[in-house]
């Protein structure tokens, strides 16, 4: 096979990129389509073990007792790696680093990334610090929390911090490069013709996601280095008994943190702004409402970071600035949500796998932002501040928004990733799944926290119990829902490539282009001629009934 | 099976405030969700492929009703914002005539102190309608000191004060959780808040006899601890009297400049542990540091002391 690999095929096209299958091309590849399917196979190793760890978890919460897990030492690892790993190593990572670095450099018309030898680095990177990740798992864990929280974390805790410090710190240089990667490309690659306008709003938003990976992922850095000098060195940075201050490492932990949320969630915007005008077959609301509010998200995303903070101590006026700052980034959201929605008006639907997550996502999100609004108000936060509502709000955002954006675009370009067809009937009953599954697992949370229920809780009061179980069983049916993309998909790479070039019928540059497309994208230089989304519903209606007329 | 509760109990005067605040926010939340539910569960059937209607022209961008959906969320925010902020102003500042409890947490207890003298571990009594003031601090790792019933919650944080302001409106046993993450037992760093009729509190008070109060402790320590030698009148040692000087402003030196800092319980703390950082002007920089010497408790009692000699006028 790989003796044939540089060979054009009997039909006297290039090979695609997938050809050459020697495992050397594979981890020396600077293509930045296999850099995107090394990153697919990690996050998705990745995802699968956090998730494991989180069915531990729940498994454990069924009873109020501490029974499943030994000790309380082993529950509180346990919250902390798989909130470790499903941030740091699934969420951060997932969207741009498989569809971004798949589909960027395709959407707007270039050959590669900018960078193509620093976007393999920036895997070698990330992979070094997931490796990291795994052996601390591997060999006892780390019981901070993700949030690393001082002077527990520097002077307290009897777990591998710092090595968990030096993971994190180092797989933050994979987004960093990663991003900068996609500053210099969108600003530097685009085909002629292609201009800001015309771009694909998954480029706006991964531009968006860029500038704060750029911006925001150093100070994370510095934050972890300060807590390798205080429990190395007793630098006396955060412990007042050493003469610190623990709500600096706050401060700077959630200058990083908050706009990583953000991180987290333009890329699934950038993914369902791809997916509805697709599938309802028309040009989408309000493009430009749509790409600026991306990058107002990414601005106002850096000055919210105090709402974590509202029971810290800190002072009650900068409680009150962030307060309102928190309210004012839910409108560039809501302007999002409410253009979607609008892009059905008129349209042709189609209820295809991806569109299906992409309506769970839109309800999904909703409820995830709207209960961030209540977050935000300050005296209600008083209350559900670190309890399980908290919890609830951002698995809605992370798990409901983020993962089901991610699945949505895995199941969108799968075609062209891999020139394959799934089951379309496995690919709905999956997305349903996840849908009733996540809500079963994640609503009775809301609960749980309006209650009191403190999150981080190896054991809890009986009262609680009914809805902890509910949840528990939610998240089995919550599993079932995300296992079955593994096996149907991959099923479909036993047959031959069966999806020709676009299968969707849609309007993007990577759709103009074989699936899976060949290791140089473009056969012949592009230029662009017209914006994104050119769809007619009344053109797709008038298909659908000659179709329907002959089949009759 | 079904008798599980889904409300928690309202137990302060805080909590229906709050709870009424918390209802118009599921309202807005509960109105666009079925908003945003209906519209796409609506279009999808209306536009499903095939349905035979008017697809012409797709509107593609809208000026106003962008503006339409920017300022009603906006102005729903800016209500949502002020209404919240009010509660939250109102639960920072503790009324004047609140009681205060001392509050230490620790690794993984709570330590809680009455200024009569009775001190409890991991439960809290109070009496019925009268605002208590918790001043709470930690002695390794951040706690948070959560009441659910109460709707309250504050971090206790090492080497500073926080507060907390309550007033209980029902009688009854209340959970009491810590909610900052803090170690192997977090989940065991609970307790029982009881409210009690005023007259049953006091009682309560007095169940294990008279004894010191927590002012009177203080002044014990203040003399154990040789603080009275100094500060009492001495006459080899130049130290300032601590008669009236609590709440008060006292004057610093501040290398060439004097500026003048309260002398509340922040300013005692941090003179007593760490004396070279604010020393009062006309004083030399001679006392020592009592920095692990003394634990959180005792500051607290030794605080109490000297808060109780406000009023009393400098003996010389």
């Amino acid at each position: 096979m790989s003796a044939s690999a540089h060979a054009r095929r009997d039909d006297g096209r290039p090979a695609d990129y997938l050809s050459d299958t020697s495992v050397a091309s594979w981890l020396l590849t600077t293509d930045h389509k296999r850099v995107g399917i090394l990153y697919m196979l990690s996050v998705t190793l990745f995802f699968f073990v956090g998730g494991v760890i989180a069915g531990l978890m729940r498994l454990e919460l069924m009873t109020p007792r501490g029974d499943v897990m030994s000790t309380p030492d082993a529950y509180n690892r346990m919250f902390t790696m798989h909130g470790v790993i499903m941030i740091f190593f699934f969420l951060v990572p997932a969207i741009p680093g498989v569809l971004g670095n798949f589909l960027l450099p395709l959407m707007i018309g270039a050959r590669d990334l900018a960078f193509p030898k620093i976007n393999l680095l920036s895997w070698y990177v990330y992979m070094i610090g997931g490796v990291m990740g795994v052996w601390i798992l591997v060999y006892g864990g780390v019981d901070t929390g993700w949030t690393f929280y001082t002077p527990f974390s520097t002077m307290y805790s009897n777990t591998y911090v710092v090595t968990a410090a030096v993971a994190v710190f180092i797989t933050g240089f994979s987004s960093i490069l990663t991003g900068l990667n996609f500053i210099v490309t969108v600003h530097t690659m685009r085909a002629p013709g292609m201009t800001w306008f015309r771009l694909p709003l998954f480029v706006w938003s991964h531009y968006a996601t860029a500038l704060i990976m750029v911006l925001g992922t150093p100070v994370l850095a510095i934050s972890v280095v300060l807590i390798g000098l205080e429990r190395l060195f007793q630098f006396g940075i955060f412990d007042p008994k050493l003469g610190g201050d623990p709500i600096l490492f706050q401060h700077l932990f959630w200058f990083y943190s908050h706009p990583a949320v953000y991180i987290m969630v333009l890329p699934g915007f950038a993914v369902i702004s791809e997916i509805i005008p697709c599938f309802s077959r028309r040009p989408i609301f309000g493009y430009r409402f749509i790409a600026f509010a991306s990058v107002a998200i990414a601005i106002f995303g850096f000055l919210v970071w105090g709402h974590h903070m509202f029971v810290s101590g800190q002072s009650m006026y900068a409680g009150a600035v962030f307060s309102i700052l928190s309210f004012l980034v839910a409108i560039p959201s809501a302007i999002k949500v409410f253009n979607w929605t609008a892009t059905l008006y008129k349209g042709s639907l189609r209820f295809d796998t991806p569109m299906l997550y992409a309506m769970g996502f839109m309800g999904l999100f909703t409820i995830g932002g709207l209960t961030g609004l209540m977050l935000a108000s300050l005296a209600i936060d008083v209350h559900v501040h670190d309890t399980y509502f908290v919890v609830a709000h951002f698995h809605y955002i992370m798990v409901g928004g983020t993962t089901m954006a991610y699945l949505g675009g895995v199941h969108f370009w799968w075609p062209k990733i891999t020139g394959r067809t799934y089951s379309e009937l496995w690919g709905k009953l999956s997305a349903l799944l996840v849908f009733v599954g996540f809500n079963l697992t994640f609503f009775p949370q809301f609960l749980l926290g309006y209650l009191g229920m403190p999150r981080r809780y190896f054991e809890y009061r009986p009262e609680f119990q009914v809805l902890n179980v509910m949840s528990t069983a939610g998240a089995s049916i919550l599993a079932v829902g995300f296992v079955l993309p593994l096996f149907y998909l991959l099923l479909s790479l036993r047959k031959a490539p069966d999806a020709g070039p676009n299968p969707w019928g849609a309007t993007g540059l990577e759709w103009q282009v074989e699936s899976p497309p060949t290791t140089h994208n473009f056969h012949e230089p592009v230029l662009v001629t017209c914006g994104p989304y050119m769809y007619s519903p009344e053109e797709a209606e008038r298909e659908y009934a000659s179709q329907h007329v002959h089949t009759a | 099976m079904w008798d599980f509760p889904l409300f928690p109990s309202q137990a302060s005067t805080n909590a229906p405030r709050l709870d009424a605040l918390m209802l118009f926010e599921v309202g807005v939340l509960i109105f666009f969700s079925l908003l945003i539910g209906v519209l796409v569960v609506g279009f999808g059937i209306r536009f499903r492929r095939g349905n035979a209607v008017d697809r012409s022209n797709p509107p593609t961008h809208s000026q106003s009703m962008e503006v339409v959906w920017i300022v009603i969320p906006m102005i729903l925010s800016i209500l949502m914002y002020a209404w919240s902020t009010q509660l939250f102003f109102d639960l920072y500042e503790a009324p004047a005539d609140a009681a205060q409890v001392d509050v230490v947490g620790k690794q993984w207890m709570w330590y809680l102190q009455h200024p009569q003298g009775r001190s409890e571990t991991n439960e809290l009594h109070v009496p019925l309608g009268r605002p208590v003031k918790l001043n709470m601090t930690s002695q390794d790792v951040i706690h948070s000191f959560f009441i659910p019933a109460f709707r309250i919650k504050q971090d206790v944080l090492p080497g500073r004060y926080t507060s907390l302001w309550f007033q209980p409106s029902k009688v009854g046993v209340y959970d009491l959780f810590c909610t900052e993450y803090c170690g192997t037992n977090h989940s065991n760093m609970i307790g029982k808040v009881y409210v009690m009729e005023p007259a049953d509190y006091e009682a309560w008070l007095s169940e294990k006899g008279v004894g010191p109060s927590q002012a009177e402790e203080g002044e014990r320590l203040f003399v154990q601890h040789h603080c009275a030698g100094c500060h009492r009148g001495s006459q080899t040692v130049h130290a300032p009297k601590l008669e009236g000087v609590y709440g008060k402003p006292v004057p610093i030196q501040d290398g060439k400049d004097v500026r003048f800092v309260t002398a509340d319980d922040r300013y005692i703390r941090d003179s007593i542990l760490l004396p070279q950082g604010e020393v009062v002007a006309g004083y030399e920089p001679i006392m020592p540091s009592f920095k692990d010497q003394i634990n959180e408790p005792d500051l607290l009692k030794i605080i109490a002391y000297i808060k109780s000699i406000a009023n009393r006028e400098t003996s010389q």
